[in-house]
């Protein structure tokens, strides 16, 4: 299995040029290590957004570094050529919404990203219900998305972050529609799942009933982040 | 790889099918008009086929008997039987006109023939051949005529005598057969009024009233009330004979005109049903374009619906092509749906139209092909959309 975690140094991304510039981060520093899962907070317009599209290769930064286990990806421009891949293979995302696609059941809105990595049908399906099953939803394979409900949806989610077996998984404000209860089961599977499968997961959040679970916190400010230790065991 | 398209067409299936259905009926609107096309050339064909003739001798300039007026008096077809090569000749009439059943007219060609001669009808689905020398008549089953109905042609009655099939005229009327006759008595004999008054009119001008030349008025008259033409005389040709060469000898000796089978045929369907044809054409085109921004707009505003799961799609790593190939197999999957409610529609509303429509196998894969190429071609709006989607719009901010 692989066992990557992600670094990024210095980070900067700036929209438009001259006078109008704008820059959205300024100084962005992290670490998450492999099995870790970190929060990212912020207020609205700090700057979380463009952070996780420039994690998720699909905006580019302007400068800075950013270092994939020990294959740097970014560094005065992007040094894999090809982007949807990376994405594809070793970037799991999870939505404030679930997404699922509505059309595909839940064994084949997870199994979809392995087959788009080339896997055969089998081997995908085979690899979803593993997921499914450990995510205890596995009893919903067959149902549509619609059928489920928000906490098994997200699940699902989760599931499908996982698939490829991706080094990060970014979740942004995941547990955003959910009760208390079924929001701290989702941070509580989203460490699980970093343990076992040894991912680095950075969660975006507002959610207050969530924070505290949190072993490190990275705090975003005008476009800048800053450590903080959590109370939480993760 | 799982078939996207497969799958949002099963997921969302009553949509296609009621989107197909309503295309469906537009294509099999299509599928008709084309049908209808078809039917006119085929019905023109049969008309040229079920004559008998290999050469329509008309009057000299004009392109008679079907397509202009054309008038030939009746004993030209003995000067034309003693041509090289001529083995039988028969007078004919044609005259369009209102057919009176009871208190209904009924629009149909009348066709003044010889009995046992070229233009005789070729075969009948009931009831016989006329044998009488006046007052019987054979009939189109689409006059809706039956054996034994007593129809009215100008002043006369006639008995309907046997019933044929695939007899109209280039129109679509269909045909009522009736001895040469009576067909020319209908055509050219004037009403009782009419003679009366031509009578009076001839008596007193004293150019052909000369006192002293006894016999001359009622010469004239009898002249005047005489029908002695026909529309076209028909002429079968003896085996292994040339048919433009005897065509064109009766056009050098005979001052008259003579088209072979080719000609006629050439004169039926570019000429005469020409312009059904343009129009018929241009509603073909004006339906494609209807057919295409239908098709164009449903996928368009399916492909809008599904904008977010699309940034999803290729927020994953899903690639273009795949996403293209989704939108363009759901459109050619809505086309599928189209052309087989349209042809079954097409074939199954084809007989109760009043005209034929013959529905040909070539024009329903052309038709198939078109509707696969128009789908194509505007699912390329929808492609366009989703391929501009932005993967970050997935992530909120």
């Amino acid at each position: 299995m692989k066992s990557f975690g992600i670094h990024i140094e210095g980070l900067r991304k700036r929209y438009g040029e001259g006078d109008t510039a704008v820059d959205a981060l300024k100084d962005v520093n992290m670490t998450v290590a492999p099995g870790e899962v970190v929060g990212l907070i912020g207020p609205s317009g700090s700057g979380k957004s463009t952070l996780l599209k420039c994690l998720g290769a699909v905006i580019e930064p302007t400068a800075g570094r950013m270092t994939l286990g020990d294959e740097v990806i970014f560094e005065d421009g992007w040094k894999i050529p090809d982007l949807r891949a990376l994405r594809r293979d070793r970037i799991g995302f999870v939505f404030q919404a679930p997404y699922l696609i509505p059309f595909l059941d839940v064994t084949d809105n997870v199994a979809l990203l392995p087959m788009l990595a080339g896997k055969a049908n089998g081997e995908a399906r085979k690899r979803a219900n593993e997921l499914l099953e450990a995510l205890d939803v596995g009893h919903r394979a067959k149902a549509n998305p619609s059928q489920l409900s928000g906490g098994e949806q997200q699940r699902v989610a989760i599931a499908r972050a996982l698939a490829n077996q991706p080094p990060v998984i970014l979740a942004d404000e995941p547990t955003a529609p959910l009760d208390s209860e079924r929001a701290l089961s989702v941070v509580r599977i989203l460490n699980e799942m970093a343990q076992q499968f040894r991912t680095a997961i950075i969660v975006v959040t507002h959610d207050e009933k969530i924070i505290p679970t949190f072993k490190r916190i990275y705090h975003i400010r005008d476009g800048k982040t800053y450590e903080e230790r959590g109370l939480g065991a993760a | 790889m799982i078939s996207l398209a497969g799958r949002d067409i099963l997921h969302s299936w009553s949509k296609f099918v009621l989107t197909g259905i309503g295309l469906g009926l537009l294509i099999g609107v299509t599928l008709t008009m084309a049908g209808v096309y078809r039917g006119m050339v085929d019905d023109a064909k049969a008309l040229l086929n079920n004559s008998g003739a290999d050469i329509w001798v008309v009057q000299q300039e004009t392109q008679g008997p079907y397509a202009e007026s054309s008038s030939l008096r009746d004993d030209v077809y003995r000067a034309l039987l003693a041509q090289p090569g001529v083995s039988r000749a028969a007078n004919v009439t044609y005259l369009t006109m209102q057919v009176r059943l009871g208190n209904a007219d009924v629009r149909a060609m009348v066709v003044g023939f010889e009995p046992g001669q070229p233009g005789e009808p070729g075969y009948l689905v009931a009831g016989r051949q006329i044998t009488r020398s006046h007052y019987e008549a054979v009939a189109d089953v689409k006059t809706g005529f039956q054996l034994g109905d007593t129809i009215r042609i100008r002043r006369h009655d006639y008995r309907v005598v046997g019933l044929t099939r695939r007899m109209v005229s280039s129109g679509g009327d269909p045909m009522v057969f009736i001895p040469l006759k009576d067909a020319q008595e209908a055509q050219f004999l004037k009403d009782n009024d009419a003679i009366l008054n031509e009578r009076a009119r001839t008596t007193a001008n004293p150019t052909l009233n000369r006192p002293g030349v006894p016999g001359l008025l009622d010469a004239i008259l009898a002249s005047q009330n005489a029908n002695h033409n026909v529309n076209a005389v028909l002429l079968q040709i003896a085996p292994g004979t040339e048919p433009e060469h005897v065509a064109s000898g009766i056009r050098r000796w005979k001052h008259l005109q003579a088209f072979t089978r080719t000609q006629m045929e050439e004169i039926l369907v570019s000429k005469l049903i020409a312009t059904s044809a343009k129009q018929i054409g241009m509603f073909l085109v004006i339906l494609a374009i209807v057919s295409a921004a239908i098709v164009a707009f449903i996928i368009y505003t399916m492909t809008l619906g599904k904008i977010r799961e699309i940034a999803v799609l290729k927020l994953i790593g899903t690639r273009n092509r795949t996403i293209a190939g989704m939108i363009l197999q759901q459109a050619m999957g809505l086309g599928l749906i189209g052309f087989m409610v349209g042809k079954t529609a097409a074939t199954v509303w084809a007989p109760f139209f009043p005209k034929f429509v013959l529905l040909e196998p070539g024009d329903a894969v052309r038709g198939f092909i078109v509707v696969m190429v128009i789908c194509a071609l505007a699912s390329t709006l929808a492609i366009r959309v989703a391929l501009r989607v932005d993967p970050a719009t997935a992530i909120g901010g």
